[in-house]
């Protein structure tokens, strides 16, 4: 399996060109690239689009593949931006006193309160708790019909901020620290130890001059996402959620454990969304209950519904279109409206109404989306194909 | 591997009655214990209890009111309307517009003029929003009836983000208020705590409300064609009705609604925002799931239930976990019926598992 992946590559210059491309964005963005124009996303920027495309691919999963609608998606991406708090910040410092510290290999200097791990394994720990979140979510709800599992999904959805919001005293234990949230968490970085052997890899990607390192890391978990899905796409696991995704009941009748397969969609999405989570966590810092919205669950699903459910090329081009509209293309373009009409219209009151809108839009004239894979589309047309089958036939 | 699965056949076989038998155990002790903690917080401060209780009536008629318009078109399409829970607050909004903006009601006027104004406001309401959910079907939702269960979902969502950010765009997206519009006497005292004028009006505008609808749906050629298409639609195609105005209609019924649901809500609370609806639906929703959904006097007791439950959660003293967590409760609350009673408190058992 792994080598018919390797081997497609090659065959494709058009999208290692193009993956490339994605790659050197930095060094465009430096060199080639006019930086005072507001169209071009500075490489901070363009580190928060690629990793909210990650969460887009990895929705893809549980969405376009097993065809389980989530509406709770940011509820991985709590876990996995509170997991990487918890395990990089000061907050289980014990505060003056009860001074503690545990520290392994982080970027951090010796002495500093709390808990610091590595934060590459951050990022993995955050992965897995969020991937056990999915478990712990799906368990009981993946056994719903569809349209209720959305509205489950939509109450875990909102139970998980509420609870870190109010999780700053769980049985005394400062837990989320509130409303506040987590501040102070480390950076990314090789470490002091790689970086004096090799020093073209920065010890700390904060102390750099901008997210360039970040937007390579964001870059690779993309890839490794990507590439994830394809290899499951062609497995037995991808052909069984397809099975699912067609017919619950025929798919079960043909012998696919439902529960089993369910649950690891929701398992592999939810990992990707708590990867992302950690990292946007680890660039930016902090977190707080107040960027987990019902707003960001509708955001990365419209991604997968306007690149095309079930396609990961597809979903990963909605994701980055989209996201770039989101942090960046839309400011640009209410900017330039403003100072060619005269105007003074605030456009990111209008973004939801766009997404509501593109989201009505696409489903009522293209379900398949931008790039649709071709046995989604024929899903979704199973009506019109058929009447013309009918009315093809010889009477 | 055949082997395998015959030997695990006996333990499979007992694992849905022991299920069965673990959650009525469960399920009997959990309500133990909400009965428990009723009984001590109403003998600890009875006259609390009371006034919490009260309220919790005027909550749930709201609740109540919301949670038939998803009952309805759920009944009749199987569908989620996602967007029901934003056509109520569009109803505030209009109450606002016509009973503040235009009519420029602040609680100064004669009570003539104020009951008469807000009859106007109510009327118009209702009527808008019931316009409003019609034509959301006809745009949205109608060419997707065909479609794969979760397409007409999808377009709910997206609509309820449309209605709700226009909210934000055409009213701006802070708090619209008003200085009270109904009388807020007090009509008696319990300790010295007061039940007021209006918690009753709000129970005088929707048990009527509520028996008009019992009344429209059982014994009105509209209604009959309604439970006909909701029972069969092609069969009641092929008895000649309408299938099509037979949905419009509940779709109609539904806004309309909601339409009064939100004139009552903005009236009482005197405030209302964009995202107002967003909550508010989806507890209703819950209302209506707990009732049994496509059940209506099961949609109008899961409103009173879901007001009961935010009321006692908010008001009551002994070993309460507060308004924070109000909302957990409640979905918790929804999780726990879809997983374990599907079919509600008064719903029938479904043919297909939901």
């Amino acid at each position: 399996m792994r080598q018919r992946l390797l081997a497609r590559i090659p065959s494709r210059p058009a999208m290692v060109g193009l993956i490339a491309l994605f790659v050197l964005y930095p060094w465009f963005y430096h060199h080639v690239l006019p930086q005072s124009s507001q169209w071009v996303p500075n490489t901070s920027t363009a580190f928060v689009i690629i990793a909210f495309t990650v969460m887009g691919v990895g929705l893809n999963v549980v969405v376009g593949y097993a065809g389980l609608l989530d509406l709770g998606y940011v509820a991985f991406y709590a876990g996995g931006a509170y997991a990487a708090g918890w395990f990089a910040s000061q907050q289980f410092g014990g505060g003056l006193h009860s001074p503690r510290s545990w520290i392994f290999g982080g970027t951090v200097p010796k002495g500093t309160l709390g808990i610091h791990l590595t934060p590459w394994s951050v990022i993995l720990i955050a992965a897995i708790f969020a991937a056990l979140l999915g478990v712990v979510i799906g368990l009981p709800t993946l056994r719903l019909r569809g349209d209720y599992l959305a509205i489950v999904t939509l109450g875990f959805g909102e139970i998980i901020p509420q609870f870190v919001r109010n999780g700053d005293h769980v049985a005394g234990f400062n837990l989320t620290n509130g409303s506040f949230g987590l501040n102070g968490i480390d950076g990314l970085g090789f470490g002091n130890s790689v970086h004096s052997a090799l020093p073209f890899l920065p010890s700390n990607f904060v102390e750099q001059v901008d997210s360039t390192w970040y937007y390579w890391t964001a870059c690779v978990l993309l890839l490794i996402a990507i590439g994830t899905s394809l290899l499951l796409r062609d497995s037995r696991l991808g052909r069984a959620w397809i099975a699912i995704r067609e017919d619950e009941d025929a798919a079960a009748a043909m012998g696919i454990p439902l529960m089993q397969m369910k649950t690891l969609a929701y398992l592999i999405g939810a990992f990707f969304g708590g990867a992302a989570g950690a990292l946007i966590t680890l660039q930016a810092g902090a977190t707080s209950p107040q960027a987990f919205s019902l707003q960001v669950s509708i955001f990365v699903l419209c991604m997968v519904i306007l690149g095309g459910m079930g396609n990961v090329w597809g979903v990963a081009l909605g994701g980055v279109v989209l996201a770039y509209v989101n942090y960046q293309g839309l400011f640009a373009a209410g900017h330039t409206f403003n100072s060619v009409v005269g105007t003074n219209i605030d456009i990111s009151e209008y973004s939801y109404l766009i997404y509501g809108a593109a989201i009505v839009t696409f489903m009522l004239f293209r379900p398949e989306g931008l790039l649709p894979s071709a046995r989604r589309r024929h899903e979704l047309h199973e009506e019109e194909e058929l009447d013309e089958l009918i009315e093809a036939q010889p009477a | 591997m055949a082997s395998d699965s015959t030997a695990r056949r006996p333990i499979l076989a007992l694992a849905p009655r022991l299920r069965g038998r673990v959650v009525t155990v469960l399920g009997g002790i959990l309500l133990a214990l909400v009965a428990f903690w009723l009984i001590e917080n109403l003998v600890r401060e009875p006259k609390q209890f009371v006034l919490v209780f009260l309220a919790g009536i005027t909550n749930g008629s709201i609740y109540a009111l919301v949670a038939l318009g998803y009952t309805l078109v759920y009944g009749i399409l199987e569908l989620i309307n996602f967007a029901h829970g934003d056509v109520f607050t569009w109803g505030a909004m209009a109450t606002y517009t016509v009973a503040v903006s235009w009519i420029g009601l602040d609680g100064s006027q004669s009570g003539l003029f104020t009951f008469l104004s807000l009859l106007v406001a109510l009327i118009g309401a209702a009527v808008f929003c019931a316009a409003l959910n019609m034509t959301i079907e006809r745009v949205a939702y109608r060419r997707l009836r065909n479609a794969p269960r979760l397409a007409p979902l999808i377009t709910a969502i997206g609509m309820s983000f449309v209605l709700q950010n226009l909210i934000g765009v055409i009213f701006g997206f802070d708090y619209k208020s008003s200085n009270s519009l109904l009388p807020t006497g007090a009509i008696f005292h319990v300790g010295n705590q007061a039940y007021g004028w209006d918690k009753l009006i709000v129970l005088l505008i929707t048990v009527p409300v509520l028996l008009g609808l019992v009344w429209l749906i059982k014994a009105t050629r509209w209604g009959k064609a309604m439970r006909a298409t909701a029972q069969d639609r092609d069969a009641a195609r092929l008895m000649g009705i309408d299938v099509d105005r037979a949905i419009s209609f509940a779709f109609g019924l539904g806004g309309a609604l909601a339409g009064i649901g939100g004139f009552v809500y903005f009236a009482y609370f005197t405030q209302a925002r964009f995202d107002l609806g967003f909550r508010l639906g989806l507890f209703a929703f819950t209302a209506a799931v707990l009732g049994g959904i496509g059940n209506m006097a099961g949609a109008a007791l899961g409103g009173y239930m879901i007001g009961f439950i935010e009321n006692f959660n908010s008001g009551l003293d002994w070993h309460t976990p507060g308004p924070d967590w109000t909302e957990s409760i409640v979905f918790i609350l929804l999780i726990l019926i879809l997983v374990f009673r599907p079919q509600g408190l008064l719903g029938e058992a479904l043919s297909t598992r939901a």
